[in-house]
């Protein structure tokens, strides 16, 4: 820790997760990618899972090239085994877990009239299911360890209902629960475990709802971005929120539900 | 440090969370005004923060008073030039159910913990509006989203600061402003002995039943004021209108 950082990097004694080691799902794009460049940058060790190996390697090599440490893993979290193969390698590599990024999802924009039953399985499966699995595999050394913090990426959408995105909606609410649960369950042991409800963000995700739904990409984001804040957030922003969940400065948060989603859900504007 | 060149207001400054966010805040660079109504305690605080190098001011306020508000918001931007933060941290609260609680400490409550949030916010708006960015973070409760029991102004008025909180998220979003609040759970503050006293328990019966949460614990004020300050500084960019829980698992079941 006594070598110089890189130019914008907080001093090694600032670091909010200096020390840390860090699984984080979905880490290839989007709010896991700008969350692993973060935690590295804050000091953490990063384990990266995702199913796009190509991407998830080039977020690798960037954390290694600015002296983070980071390693990849192409898995289905929705796998037990792959989940079980990811803590393995982390732990072999990093030797402890101190934190769980379960951020890994998917939408389908659709009512419950045009999804399919293929659909629904799938969205569970990738966005709480997953948590299930990998959750379940890290707590057993976290416990060991003295504790640790789980964050679930949920969504506004997991807290109040929206238009053509019934099972997305359906698995966000779960998650929601499913993290009050394993706070009230693993508070005991000092495991923190708490969920972020983003609202609409700059990813490859968002694009990919104006594809769903057939709408032009401009329109569709001009249309999120009506909020009291008047814009969409971009990863960064969400990752920070999870940053906070992450570390130290929230020791007395679990259960709680941290909605970053510009007011969205604070009232109509 | 996360409040380089920043201004905060915190009212109810000279005790507990409000005493550990103007410790806290001054240790990341922010200058700091103080307000509250014992100008002993007050002037510690900011002799506290001077001698570790910070700028610490104390406002005697009233925050039931417009008036009073105006001038703190005034005093504060004399002081220091600018007004970034507002942390509307200032509240009182009696163990009563309805029949129990005066018209009198029902106007004290919801006037300090309510009106007094509305208030201040009011003037420091305007600072804040003309520089084109601001945020205000809002004490409330876990009770301000759950009800207890014996404490029906408190309620009330912790309920009133969250949806307070969303509509000035909505009015004033769109100028650059964020206002967020936090609901904390039972804390290490003189809030907390001094509510046993009144309900007539003995410390550790009370104690016992506030620790009855999943993490096991009461909270210290200082992991409060930390969540606070992530709501004061750039990390929580993205946030308005939300009601950040820190209550250690105490309304997740």
């Amino acid at each position: 820790m006594a070598e110089k950082q890189p130019e914008g990097w907080p001093a090694a004694d600032a670091m909010q997760l200096a020390n840390k080691v860090a699984i984080v799902t979905g880490g290839a794009s989007g709010i896991g990618r700008a969350a692993a460049l973060l935690f590295a940058r804050e000091g953490a060790a990063v384990a990266l899972a995702d199913l796009n190996a190509k991407a998830g390697q080039d977020v690798v090599s960037e954390i290694q090239d600015t002296g983070g440490r980071a390693f990849f893993e192409s898995i289905d979290v929705s796998k037990a085994a792959d989940c079980r193969s990811l803590v393995e390698h982390t732990l072999r590599e990093f030797g402890k877990i101190d934190i769980l990024f379960n951020n890994a999802g998917i939408i389908r924009r659709a009512t419950i009239l045009d999804l399919s039953e293929e659909d629904w399985d799938r969205v569970m499966a990738v966005n709480v299911k997953s948590m299930f699995l990998l959750s379940r595999e890290v707590i057993p050394h976290m416990q060991k360890a003295g504790g640790g913090s789980i964050i679930n990426t949920s969504s506004g959408w997991g807290l109040t209902g929206g238009a053509k995105a019934a099972v997305y909606c359906a698995s966000k609410g779960a998650v929601v629960l499913l993290t009050k649960a394993m706070a009230v369950d693993h508070g005991p042991q000092n495991i923190r475990v708490n969920c972020i409800c983003p609202g609409d963000t700059d990813t490859g995700m968002l694009r990919s709802e104006a594809q769903q739904l057939g709408e032009a990409n401009d329109r569709f984001l001009a249309e999120a971005a009506k909020r009291p804040l008047g814009r969409v957030g971009t990863p960064d922003e969400i990752a920070r929120a999870a940053l906070y969940l992450a570390g130290d400065a929230s020791s007395f948060v679990t259960g709680a539900a941290l909605v970053v989603d510009g007011g969205g859900l604070a009232g109509s504007v | 440090m996360r409040l380089e060149n920043k201004v905060a207001l915190i009212t109810g400054g000279t005790s507990g969370i409000g005493e550990a966010a103007a410790d806290l805040f001054a240790r990341e660079g922010a200058k700091v005004a103080i307000t509250g109504r014992n100008e002993t305690r007050g002037h510690s605080v900011t002799a506290r923060i001077l001698e570790t190098g910070g700028q610490a001011i104390f406002l005697r306020t009233d925050v039931r008073k417009a008036a009073e508000c105006k001038r703190a918001v005034d005093e504060a931007m004399h002081s220091f030039g600018r007004l970034d933060i507002l942390f509307n941290n200032a509240g009182v609260f009696y163990p009563q159910t309805a029949l129990e609680c005066s018209e009198e400490e029902w106007d004290l409550q919801i006037d300090i913990n309510l009106k007094g949030t509305f208030l201040m916010s009011k003037y420091a708006l305007h600072p804040m509006i003309a520089q084109g960015s601001g945020v205000i973070i809002n004490n409330s409760s876990g009770w301000g989203l759950v009800g207890g029991d014996r404490a029906v102004a408190y309620c009330a008025s912790k309920g009133g600061v969250v949806l307070l909180t969303k509509a000035m998220a909505v009015d004033h979003g769109r100028q650059g402003i964020r206002v967020n609040c936090i609901c904390p759970g039972d804390v290490d503050t003189p809030m907390l002995p001094e509510d046993a006293k009144l309900r007539g328990l003995d410390w550790k019966t009370y104690l016992a039943g506030c620790e009855n949460r999943p993490m096991g614990r009461i909270g210290t004020a200082d992991e409060i004021a930390k969540a606070v300050l992530f709501l004061a500084c750039d990390d929580s960019s993205f946030m308005t209108g939300a009601a950040l829980v820190v209550d250690g698992g105490g309304t997740a079941d």
